[in-house]
């Protein structure tokens, strides 16, 4: 249901010190309309969001917004937003799930969704019912009572979506709000976006995932480099159209990454690199085991919740372990904390990096360097000039887009932070390196050089463990995946074994139809 | 992307200032807006002289003089407020009762039992040390509650700031020693033959410390990084809780070399009144150095000059006869300021205004 235009942004300009971030770029939205904004990591998708809810003040452009009314000739008439804060793109009618998630994690479900909304509850009892409502109308896995904090990251995303779409809203703007989520909660998600643009709410939908913007979208708008590129009509613009625009330049092909890299078959009758037998934390899973080899890439599947984040924070020292034993190499080895495993030749590039990744003031040198830093010992800091090489280094390696390495890493993009994160622990030289969910927010550039980069650490006799909630990216990386079901290792898959179909109806449980 | 605005020239020259500026911005517009009201109101208050003390010796006089000496006391407590800050995003409100503490130990261990000993019973360096002993007893106090009780700084350092005095006052059996050897009161006023106070070169001494320690150790990455983010800190090998008890610790030994300074300037103590409110001017010396009191990055420099500058200011309100009762007040008007300038909202306008007015200055060069 396709009304017309609702918002137009014209010649929008936004700097920040030594960056442009948006250079008069140009852009419209429908009402009715599911919009990909679609860019590198860096483009400067987030920005133009940013400017739009008044998170950022603008440099230059305008931003009109359709009248409820219309002239007399039945054309919409604009006027100028003014928006200097996200309350004024409230009262506009814009709502926003921003892809950091910003939401209090010590408050109550029920008072996030209500916090900072005008004519604010009062009754609680009505509040925590509302919620309910709306939670179960979402099958959203939370009570209204529960702390935020307490819920996973998916279930915390769902919780930002629920309020943003529970403001009546005539633009809503989601930034990657898919990057936490497994399939079905997507398709969920799909369905709540669909019913929106229905009634006539203009979508602005920021993803890296392609599939997801062919299977929703009606129009996209491409940014390279803070500045526009095009906007098109979905149907004009092929994927491989989509990609060349975005990098300006086409994508090599890499459908079969992992045939073409010689990763050999993992020879198993070596000691393992890892092996870990009935561990157990505190984080509430079952007793599981666990073994990788040299030279093997392999990885925990399973939907969301379902404890694969859990076993490798386990094996790394991040949860409180409270049985079941860890050999390296065939060694006996205590781990109690994060340094241990890191003295040991473990690395862990953890799921949530907002919370337990980036040191958001610190510069993206010390943020890269931090790992190192702390195995080399207190007493032992690096020089500045070592510093800085080493981060040079890696920001060129893994081509991190950043004003300088003196910037605080919390001014990236999503996906620039990602790649610091990743390369602080590639630093570190591990000789096992645990990833979760390491493309999360990444472009589609650059997830396929991090899985690359698996591959290659793998030839080069290193172990990887993947996690990720791409079921195709698991299948390309991993030659052995462990399957998890409610907190619990439920099966292993290996060779022919790893295909799509197999893999989800392991997850789902039950066999093979 | 990493394209510098086509509007600088020297990019990296321009960051260079505009970081510098943010963080020095305040203190030095405090500073400035100090020696102007002085050079207007009364010059004379730059004045220093060369005089003799009753020992005959030179000593330096002078308003400027003043705020040197007190001004270190405060530049080392600031030192360690700084650490404290950053890794526990909170401040120690006991330092004032730790150094009553402090200077009671010294006392205690160069008197003895005796309330006016003919000699000291104990080298000045062996008192020292115990006392630094038990101020870093009392920081690990207040840093394991902090740290591994998780009790908020401020409520944490509550106890020692009402217990404290007492407990000074409790070492001495309530009885006020006093040191009659002059070498004892040469740490807080002068040495002969030299102008100018003890203090400052001691002060000097804990900078130069605390530089090296800095500069050879990941102290201060380490503070920073638990001050910012300790769950992610912990996932890189760090054990936030003995950072924020190695902060509060050495927070400890500067209240140590304080509580030396204090007892040495008059050559006794007074438990109820020795180093009173001096935790909010550490605390306001921090902050005033563009600090964060929500912890995370710091700037050491910033928080020294901070702590010269808050003297500055209690020593100009001194000249012109403001009560000491009420100079708190005035002192709380400063704290206002502060804080509004520093709130992002402000920040924000200032930033924008900046921006305009770059932009401004550019277009009529072209
Ligand atoms: N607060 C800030 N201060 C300085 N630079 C910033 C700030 N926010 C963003 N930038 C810079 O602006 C550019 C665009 O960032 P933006 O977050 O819009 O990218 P994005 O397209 O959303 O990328 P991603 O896909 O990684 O999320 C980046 O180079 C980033 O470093
Ligand atoms: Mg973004």
């Amino acid at each position: 249901m396709e009304t017309g235009e609702v918002l137009k942004m014209r010649g929008i300009c936004k700097y920040f010190p030594g960056v442009n971030a948006l250079q008069n770029v140009d852009f419209t939205l429908r009402s009715g309309e599911i919009h990909a904004l679609m860019g590198e990591n860096g483009a400067g998708k987030s920005t133009l969001i940013k400017v739009l809810t008044g998170v950022y003040v603008k440099d230059g452009g305008t931003i009109l917004i359709r009248k409820n009314t219309s002239d007399a000739a039945g054309e919409a008439e604009f006027e100028e937003a003014h928006i200097r804060s996200p309350q004024d793109a409230q009262n506009s009618g814009i709502s926003t799930v921003y892809q950091e998630i910003a939401l209090c994690p010590n408050l109550s479900v029920a008072e996030n969704m209500f916090i900072g909304r005008s004519g604010a509850f009062t009754n609680w009892a009505d509040m925590n019912k509302k919620t309910g409502e709306l939670l179960k109308s979402l099958d959203i896995p939370a009570t209204p009572r529960q702390q935020l904090g307490s819920c996973s990251i998916a279930v915390q995303q769902m919780v930002a979506i629920a309020r943003a779409v529970d403001m009546k809203c005539r633009v809503l703007i989601l930034d990657e709000p898919t990057s936490s989520l497994d399939e079905q909660e997507v398709e969920k998600l799909f369905k709540l976006m669909r019913d929106l643009k229905e009634k006539g709410v203009g979508i602005i939908f920021v993803t890296h995932f392609l599939d997801q913007v062919y299977e929703v979208c009606d129009r996209i708008t491409v940014l390279r480099d803070g500045t526009l590129v095009g906007e098109y009509v979905i149907e004009d613009l092929p994927r491989v159209k989509l990609v060349s625009k975005m990098l300006g330049k086409d994508l090599d092909d890499m459908s079969d990454i992992k045939s073409e890299s010689d990763v050999g078959a993992v020879d198993r009758n070596t000691t393992p690199v890892l092996e870990a037998v009935n561990l157990v934390s505190n984080a509430g899973i079952k007793p599981f085991d666990f073994t990788i080899y040299k030279g093997e890439v392999n990885g925990f599947t399973g939907l969301l919740g379902s404890g694969r984040s859990e076993c490798v924070r386990a094996i790394f020292g991040a949860d409180k372990v409270l049985g079941g034993k860890v050999l390296i190499n065939g060694q006996r080895v205590r781990i109690k904390k994060p340094i241990d495993a890191m003295k040991h030749g473990i690395g862990y590039l953890p799921e949530d990096r907002k919370k337990d990744g980036i040191v958001a003031d610190l510069s993206v040198r010390d943020n890269i360097i931090l790992a190192l830093q702390v195995m080399k010992g207190f007493f032992r800091p690096f020089s500045k000039a070592k510093a800085e090489q080493m981060a040079q280094e890696y920001i060129k390696l893994l081509d991190v887009k950043t004003a300088s390495s003196d910037t605080p890493i919390g001014q990236l993009s999503g996906g620039n932070q990602q790649k610091v994160i990743l390369a602080r622990w590639l630093l570190t030289n591990p000789d096992f390196l645990i990833l979760d969910e390491p493309t999360r927010g990444i472009d589609i550039g650059t997830k396929i050089e991090i899985q690359k980069l698996a591959l290659k650490l793998a030839a080069e006799g290193k172990s990887v463990t993947f996690i990720s909630s791409e079921i195709d990216e698991m299948l390309r990386t991993c030659s052995r995946l462990i399957v998890m079901r409610d907190r619990k290792v439920v099966g292993e898959l290996n060779g022919d074994e790893l295909t799509r179909n197999k893999v989800m109806a392991t997850i789902a449980g039950g066999e093979e139809k | 992307m990493t394209s510098s605005r086509p509007l600088s020239k020297k990019p990296f020259v321009q960051k260079l200032i505009a970081v510098t500026r943010m963080q020095l911005f305040i203190p030095v517009m405090a500073l400035l807006l100090l020696v102007i009201f002085n050079l207007i109101a009364d010059p004379s208050f730059f004045a220093i002289k060369l005089g003799y003390n009753s020992a005959n010796q030179p000593v330096l006089s002078g308003y400027l003089i003043t705020i040197l000496d007190y001004g270190s006391e405060l530049a080392i407590l600031a030192i360690g407020m700084t650490l404290v800050t950053s890794a526990s995003g909170g401040q120690d409100i006991s330092v004032g009762a730790s150094i009553a503490i402090a200077g009671s130990v010294i006392l205690k261990v160069l008197c003895g039992n005796e309330s006016r000993p003919d000699h000291m019973k104990a080298p000045i360096i062996v008192a020292f040390l115990v006392a630094c002993l038990v101020a870093m007893l009392f920081g690990a106090f207040n840093g394991s509650l902090v740290a591994f009780f998780k009790i908020q700084p401020m409520v944490a350092t509550l106890i020692l700031f009402t217990a404290g005095r007492s407990i000074a006052a409790w070492i001495n059996n309530n009885e006020l020693p006093i040191i009659a050897e002059p070498e004892f009161s040469y740490f807080g006023t002068f040495i002969p033959g030299i102008p100018i106070p003890t203090p400052v070169f001691i002060a000097a001494a804990c900078m130069l410390i605390i530089f090296l320690a800095l500069k050879f150790t990941n102290l201060g990455l380490y503070s920073q990084a638990v001050g910012i983010n300790p769950h992610s800190s912990r996932l890189n090998g760090i054990n936030p809780a003995v950072v924020k008890l190695i902060t509060y610790m050495i927070l400890g030994l500067c209240v140590a070399v304080v509580g030396l300074i204090k007892v040495s300037r008059i050559s006794t103590i007074n438990y109820s009144v020795v180093a009173k409110d001096i935790e909010m001017d550490a605390i306001l010396a921090v902050a005033l150095g563009g600090n964060s009191l929500g912890g995370g990055k710091f700037s050491m420099p910033a928080s020294i000059m901070g702590a010269y500058i808050i003297q500055f200011l209690t020593t100009t309100l001194y000249k012109f006869n403001v009560d000491s009762t009420a100079l708190p007040a005035y002192k709380a008007v400063v704290v206002i300021i502060l804080v509004v300038l520093s709130a992002p909202v402000v920040r924000e306008k200032i930033n924008q205004l900046k921006k305009s007015s770059s932009k401004k200055s550019v277009k009529e060069a072209a």
